[in-house]
């Protein structure tokens, strides 16, 4: 069964030069306890796919004219903004990249914390802070009692990066959306993130979206994998099957210019070109102007995902033909 | 690889500043304003065929009709005409109090930011200006050049130097700091194209909103100066002593003062909106609106 | 080693933080010869942007010695010296934003080294501008754009040109890719070998990735803490990693395969450079950990060729 469903979402923004698609047809399914990985370059649309599950964006400028979100039996396109605060932070959570802007710089950690549990959970302000101790704990912060009064600007930025973790967990989330958790930290403080994600993961059994750019990061965390290219998605597939029988030219393009550890090469292999701007649409495939496989059909029709294999979909006419099950 | 190839929209930008100002709807109406304003000004005998300083005891108090639109004053005088007139004097004061206290406040400012020996004592001598009163400033330099509308600009420009040089100090403190900054330094770049080429255009944007209040400030802090007998004296008029000679019989004459109140305020909104406008398209970043 | 176009004896920095000293370089040292890459590798704030700023004199240094091309620039009369050798080196800055004037235009700021320069006539100024945009890969129509109007990439781009501008012959690359998506990422790497192999210019290419690192790099130093804990051949240095922490880096890099399985990731982070205690300074994190370790500090010594580590027990 699955916690949270998206169908169909387009979201599109007020640009000068009119409404823009973000974020065109994205679908995707999360299950109980499971681990989502979306993945592609800057601008595809991670961000914004995922701040309309929380309804985060501003009003004015936003129009969603197509799509649901189906959570709990509801469409939390629809649900009232009363009701959407209790489910924000309480039931689905969210981490965000930057750690020092998301913290509020002039509350101590324990004040951070104890907002949450005070809003959600209605402690006291002694329990909440007495839980916030606790959570520290849990996201392996050493000497959780004396640093609970400390302020952001006290720690240090995987240490922050914990303390947005433990706001999230808070309430135990049943989703936990992490728009790329750890690309502000250093490698080997990202490596400590990510195993303490997974670890929370097992303890508090939630559901887990994983926002990357980087296919490694992903491809350590994720069960499931989507790949997005300017506001689609392109691929979806289990992990193994993605990194190992791609299907989608941009997918295999991004494996094959990850620089290898382990062996030498002269040059990288690489996409030429760059992500389109996402004022100008391009007719038919949005990657068939960077596609080295583009056929002159692809500049025409807009191909749709096609299911490949066992919950494998690609969006890709050259590849798919005669594979499309 | 031709991969910027046709991403933007851009051919060749030669007129592009003035093109991308005719588009700012902000800038074109406050350009509007400002020009009407000046127009008027230098225009002012053939818009009025009256003399704006002699007095005609039987036209005391008229309020605005068809012969004299804004109505007359304590004197007969007609009010629109000495607004016509004060504009010749106002402008001059707020513009020139924005320009002299821009130019020298920008560069005490940004000297400040990029000499980092000289900064303390420079924001002292700051910090002890702007604890001067421009009112005693006013006095001494009207004693010392006699109240004219020389002495009168330079004092107001005193008292707004230390604000602007503190603003544009703090945004050429950030701007500094930049990476182009250090690029420009690993190619050998000495502190003045730093300054002229680095700094100072990145602290553009808040220099320009500066100035506009500068003016306006300027406009209305000349008015309190000639109620006092500072600068220009009386029978010239300003729309800073027309207020002023009209506030006796504010209740009873209310046109006295409305009206350079009036064009006060709208010469206020007019710099204001150009100010905006200037500031948006010297700003590549920044998109046009239209 | 002779033959190198640039060499650091040494090198300390120290910055002033608040009433306390925080010493962001300690003592390090190393030669790049002439059209070729040392890569340099570290956690953030380890100090590599420093090194990379104390060899063309961005910061200058507290003790040690710099020598550009023969030229010792550190120390007294450097300066003079520093000017003289100046236009033979450039800087490529991580930050696509921050590194280009917002208010200049891609030609103007192409051609600001030229201009400081001088002596360059207008119609000379326009030829090389057009060839350095087509040396980077970007459209001729770049130049009357602004930095604004461009992607991560290409601004990258832009600032490789500009670093061209005058051929010098070593850069300093401070984390040019840290900042691209990996597409971007691998154009940038594959331009930069290629103008390497052009024009035979060395380089400095600071990296956190010890896979962007390896495509680069001939030799290759890991930092911590202010300090090379390892400096070895490419070849050597991924063969056979044996410093501690340079295992703990290779370890922990995110690789693109669902099935490996790391080794949990090293506790605890960099150390606080400001009263750094006695001993390793990697002891408080490394899993090999021994009492002599928090007490004498390991020097970097040759424990093979073409291979030196700072480690008690290699
Ligand atoms: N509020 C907004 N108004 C207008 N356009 C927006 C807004 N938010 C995002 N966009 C645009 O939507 C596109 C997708 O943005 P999004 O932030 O989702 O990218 P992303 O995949 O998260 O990239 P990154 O890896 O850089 O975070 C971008 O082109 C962006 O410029
Ligand atoms: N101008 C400065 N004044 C004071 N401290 C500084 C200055 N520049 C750098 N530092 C400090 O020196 C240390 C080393 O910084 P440096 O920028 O060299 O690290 P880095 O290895 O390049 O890190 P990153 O990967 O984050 O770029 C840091 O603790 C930093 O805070
Ligand atoms: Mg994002
Ligand atoms: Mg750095």
């Amino acid at each position: 069964m699955s916690v949270l469903a998206v169908e169909n979402l387009t979201v599109s923004f007020r640009t000068d030069a009119g409404w823009m698609n973000a974020v065109e047809d994205v679908s995707f399914e999360i299950g109980a306890q499971e681990t989502l990985g979306i993945v592609g370059e800057s601008g595809s649309g991670k961000s914004v796919t995922a701040l309309s599950i929380l309804g985060l964006h501003a009003a004015a400028t936003t129009r969603i004219p197509k799509g649901a979100i189906r959570y709990g039996g509801q469409d939390l396109l629809r649900v009232p903004e009363r009701a959407m605060r209790r489910i924000r932070g309480g039931e689905i959570a969210m981490i965000f990249q930057d750690p020092m802007s998301s913290l509020n710089p002039v509350l101590t950690v324990a004040d951070q914390i104890s907002e949450t549990l005070m809003l959600h959970q209605g402690l006291t302000r002694a329990a909440a802070r007495q839980k916030a101790i606790g959570l520290l704990d849990l996201v392996r912060i050493a000497d959780a009692a004396h640093r609970v009064d400390a302020y952001p600007h006290q720690l240090s930025g995987g240490m922050r990066q914990r303390v947005m973790i433990a706001i999230a967990i808070a309430c135990r989330p049943k989703l936990l959306i992490a728009d790329e958790p750890t690309t502000a930290l250093d490698v080997t403080v990202q490596a400590q993130i990510l195993d303490l994600l997974r670890d929370l993961q097992g303890e508090l059994g939630m559901s887990v979206v994983l926002i990357s750019h980087d296919l490694g990061v992903i491809a350590e965390f994720a069960r499931r994998v989507l790949v997005m290219y300017a506001g689609r998605v392109v691929e979806s597939a289990p992990a193994r099957t993605l990194f190992r029988a791609p299907m989608h030219p941009y997918t295999s393009g991004l494996l094959a210019a990850i620089p290898p550890l382990d062996h030498d090469v002269r040059r990288l292999p690489t996409i030429p070109g760059s992500i389109p701007d996402p004022s100008r649409r391009i007719a038919g495939c949005r990657f068939s102007p960077r596609c080295a496989e583009v056929e002159p059909g692809c500049r025409t029709a807009a191909p749709d995902l096609m299911t490949v294999g066992e919950g494998h979909l690609a969006r890709c006419l050259p590849r798919l033909r005669g594979r499309a099950a | 690889m031709a991969e910027a190839d046709g991403e933007t929209l851009a051919p060749r930008r030669r007129l592009q500043i003035v093109r991308r100002l005719a588009r700012h709807r902000s800038f074109r109406i406050g350009f509007t304003i400002v020009v009407i304003l000046t127009l008027a000004a230098v225009l002012a005998p053939l818009l009025s065929g009256i003399d704006p300083t002699a007095g005609r005891a039987r036209l005391r108090f008229r309020p605005p009709q068809e012969a004299y639109w804004f109505g007359t004053d304590n004197f007969g005088r007609d009010v629109f005409t000495r607004c016509l007139y004060g504009a010749r004097l106002s402008l001059t004061i707020g513009l020139g109090v924005a320009l002299l206290s821009g130019v020298i406040g920008a560069a005490a400012g940004i000297v400040s930011a990029q000499f980092r020996r000289i900064d303390a004592v420079m924001m002292r001598l700051m910090d002890g200006l702007m604890a001067f009163p421009a009112i005693i400033l006013a006095i001494g330099l009207a004693a010392a050049m006699g109240p004219n509308v020389g002495s009168l600009i330079v004092a107001l420009s005193v008292a707004y130097i230390p604000r602007t040089a503190r603003i544009v100090r703090a945004s050429a403190l950030v701007v500094r700091e930049l990476e182009f900054v250090d690029a420009a330094r690993v190619s050998g770049a000495g502190n003045w194209r730093i300054i002229w080429r680095h700094l100072l255009p990145n602290c553009m944007g808040p220099l320009l909103v500066q100035l506009t209040f500068v003016f306006a400030y300027a406009i209305l802090a000349e008015a309190a100066l000639s109620f006092l007998g500072i600068g220009p004296p009386p029978p010239a008029p300003s729309w800073g002593n027309i207020i002023a000679e009209g506030r006796d019989q504010a209740i009873d004459s209310w046109w006295i003062m409305f009206f350079p109140g009036l064009a006060i305020s709208l010469a206020t909104l007019g710099m204001n909106l150009l100010g905006d406008g200037l500031r948006d398209v010297l700003d590549p970043r920044l998109k046009v609106e239209t | 080693m002779s033959g190198a176009i640039v060499s650091a004896q040494g090198l300390v920095k120290e910055f002033a933080a608040g009433n306390q000293v925080l010493r962001a370089v300690d003592g390090v040292t190393f030669d790049i010869a002439a059209g070729e890459t040392l890569g340099l590798v570290g956690e953030s704030g380890s100090g590599k942007s420093t090194t990379g700023r104390l060899l063309v004199g961005l910061v200058p240094v507290t003790s040690g010695a710099v020598r550009l091309f023969g030229e010792t620039v550190t120390g007294p009369g450097g300066a003079a010296r520093l000017a003289r050798v100046r236009h033979r080196m450039q800087f490529v800055f991580q930050d696509p934003q921050g590194s280009l004037n917002p208010r200049m235009r891609v030609r103007d700021a192409i051609a600001e080294p030229l201009d400081i320069k001088g002596g360059v006539s207008r119609a000379e100024r326009g030829e090389r501008v057009a060839e350095l945009l087509d040396r980077v890969g970007l459209p001729q129509a770049s130049a009357d754009r602004y930095p604004h109007e461009f992607s991560g990439g290409q601004r990258q781009r832009i600032g490789i040109a500009r670093a061209l501008a005058l051929r010098p012959e070593f850069i300093v690359c401070d984390e040019p890719v840290s900042a691209l998506d990996v597409s971007m990422q691998a154009q940038i790497v594959n331009l930069l070998l290629d103008l390497q192999e052009r024009f035979g210019l060395g380089y400095l290419f600071i990296a956190h990735d010890l896979a962007v690192v390896r495509s680069m790099s001939r030799n290759i130093a890991v930092m911590y803490a202010g300090t090379i804990v390892e400096m070895a051949s490419r070849e050597a240095l991924y063969a056979a990693p044996q410093h501690p922490y340079t295992q703990a880096l290779l370890d922990v890099v995110p690789r693109p395969d669902p099935d490996r399985i790391r080794r949990p990731a090293l506790a605890g982070e960099v150390p606080s450079m400001m009263n750094r205690p006695a001993g390793c300074p990697f002891a408080a994190r490394c899993p090999r950990v021994q009492s002599l370790c928090r007490s004498e500090t390991p020097l970097l010594r040759g424990i093979a060729p073409q291979h030196q580590a700072a480690c008690h027990f290699v």
